[in-house]
């Protein structure tokens, strides 16, 4: 317990650290542009192929488990949408990324530490915490872009798999996506996704930052940081959950 | 002139250094010498400002480390290079911006300036044809090269080399240990080297201090080596056949 309150004091005393003695703004700009190229526009293609597919099955499903006749077939779209953008675009693709863009973080840090290069980096007089950290941070700040993408692609799956398969027609399922939307549900989605990405950036960047052995431990970081990056999410989602939709 | 007085440092509750105090001179190579697990590391370490010794002191021209405030401690990190055991290059980057990363982070000077001065420590430091290339597609040697020319772009007062010819042959290591001895002079900086490399002992090891588990044990010049009768450095340095024979040799020669 007591070695577990000192890592969460240590996280926040490098975030701390992160916000002090900025690097040269052309460098820094440099950096966030290459974190954007890497933990974004490479996560495109995973994320858009898994949301496309899980919306097929999540709307298959839904269709297939309502024998009831006296349940309308609209609600298939209706589930799908909810499912979509309450939870599996926000919550289930950022424990995906977490895997993906968490262990990818740790890893690169993690290296950098083994290989000497954050020592090389100190003993130059640049603050590390920064120049490392923050253009994660900055970068991850556009992650809801990929949820929206998520979202869409997650819904398209699910229309494509229904139409396509016989299981509604395309005037259901598009009445279910229309029924009884509330626009707050999209806020309380990329409210969450915010948060999610702070903690994508994060925590997989401490877990990096202060791993110590060789490349044995690098390895064991990774899978480290993804667990906790995955149990801080799955908190953080049942704390917002609670906040704004009860 | 870096000064270090009665210098402790300890891990849970080893201590790995022993009120070490010494001095380092401008313009000339300072070896600190010792087994593996001597403290060496530990040493180089607190003298950089990475760990912070329990107790002592390591001054540098006049002023306390332990006396800097963070500006004056980011100031004098700026006039030190150093050049780690496994050259620490950044594997993103390629020789060319490896070497200017310190000027583009630290200075506002024209691109075109950088560009020439990276080229000038490149031909210093012998890297022919090697700019464009990724750390990862370099020889050993280029690499303990090019973080050499890293370390010097900036025009440092301070050098200090962690094991700079760990696993280079012995005639590379050689070329590697005398360019750092050049630029020691060429520069006047002031230059430290770890290392437990004998051949690099006798060859620059215009002071050396000697270090077995954590205390100093003897401190002096290259030449005075065959000389001394410490029983620690002379098992130390005299642990392999050859250098029992040079030791033979140099006796004769001075008689």
């Amino acid at each position: 317990m007591i070695k577990f309150i000192e890592h969460v004091g240590r996280y926040f005393i490098m975030l701390q650290k992160m916000l002090e003695k900025f690097t040269k703004f052309d460098v820094l700009w440099r950096l966030i542009l290459r974190e954007i190229d890497d933990l974004i526009i490479g996560s495109l293609g995973i994320v858009s192929l898994i949301s496309f597919f899980v919306g097929g099955v999540v709307a298959i499903q839904t269709a297939i488990n309502m024998e009831n006749p006296l349940l309308p077939r609209y609600l298939v779209g209706f589930a799908t949408r909810q499912t979509m953008i309450l939870e599996f675009a926000p919550t289930f693709i950022s424990i995906i990324m977490a895997g993906k863009v968490g262990s990818f973080i740790t890893s690169s840090i993690g290296t950098m530490r083994v290989t000497e290069q954050i020592d090389a980096l100190e003993v130059m007089g640049v603050n590390t915490y920064n120049y490392l950290i923050f253009p994660k941070v900055v970068a991850m700040t556009i992650y809801p872009f990929i949820i929206v993408i998520s979202m869409f692609l997650g819904i398209f799956g699910g229309y494509f798999a229904c139409v396509t398969g016989g299981f509604t027609t395309h005037t259901d399922f598009i009445d279910g996506l229309q029924l009884d939307f509330v626009p707050f549900h999209l806020n309380y989605a990329f409210i969450k996704t915010f948060l999610f990405a702070m903690i994508l950036a994060t925590i997989p960047s401490y877990h990096g930052f202060f791993m110590k052995g060789g490349a044995l431990e690098v390895g064991k970081a990774s899978t480290t940081s993804f667990v906790w990056t995955s149990v801080a999410i799955i908190i953080m989602n049942s704390f917002v959950t609670n906040l704004l939709l009860t | 002139m870096i000064e270090v007085t009665k210098l402790s440092k300890k891990f849970d509750d080893t201590y790995v250094l022993k009120e070490v105090s010494t001095y380092f001179e401008k313009g000339k190579t300072n070896l600190i010498i010792g087994q593996s697990g001597s403290g060496k590391t530990v040493f180089l370490k607190c003298i950089l400002g990475l760990f912070s010794p329990e107790s002592g002191e390591i001054i540098y021209n006049k002023t306390p480390l332990s006396k800097m405030n963070s500006k004056e401690r980011t100031k004098l990190r700026q006039d030190m290079g150093m050049v780690f055991q496994g050259s620490a290059l950044f594997d993103s980057m390629n020789v060319e911006e490896n070497i200017a990363f310190p000027m583009k982070m630290f200075t506002n000077t024209h691109i075109d300036e950088i560009r020439d001065r990276t080229n000038i420590v490149i031909k210093r430091v012998n890297l022919i044809n090697a700019n464009n290339k990724l750390p990862s597609e370099i020889s050993g040697g280029m690499k303990k090269r090019v973080a050499i020319a890293r370390a010097i772009i900036m025009h440092p007062n301070y050098l200090f080399c962690d094991e700079p010819n760990s696993g280079l042959d012995p005639n590379t290591a050689i070329i590697i240990d005398n360019l750092i001895q050049e630029i020691t002079q060429e520069y006047q900086i002031t230059t430290v080297i770890n290392t437990h490399d004998m051949n690099s002992v006798m060859e620059i090891g215009e002071k050396i201090i000697f270090l077995e588990s954590g205390e100093k044990k003897w401190e002096g010049t290259n030449k005075e080596i065959f000389n001394t009768d410490n029983k620690s450095i002379s098992n130390f340095v005299y642990s392999s056949e050859l250098f029992k024979k040079v030791r033979k040799i140099y006796a004769k020669e001075n008689k």
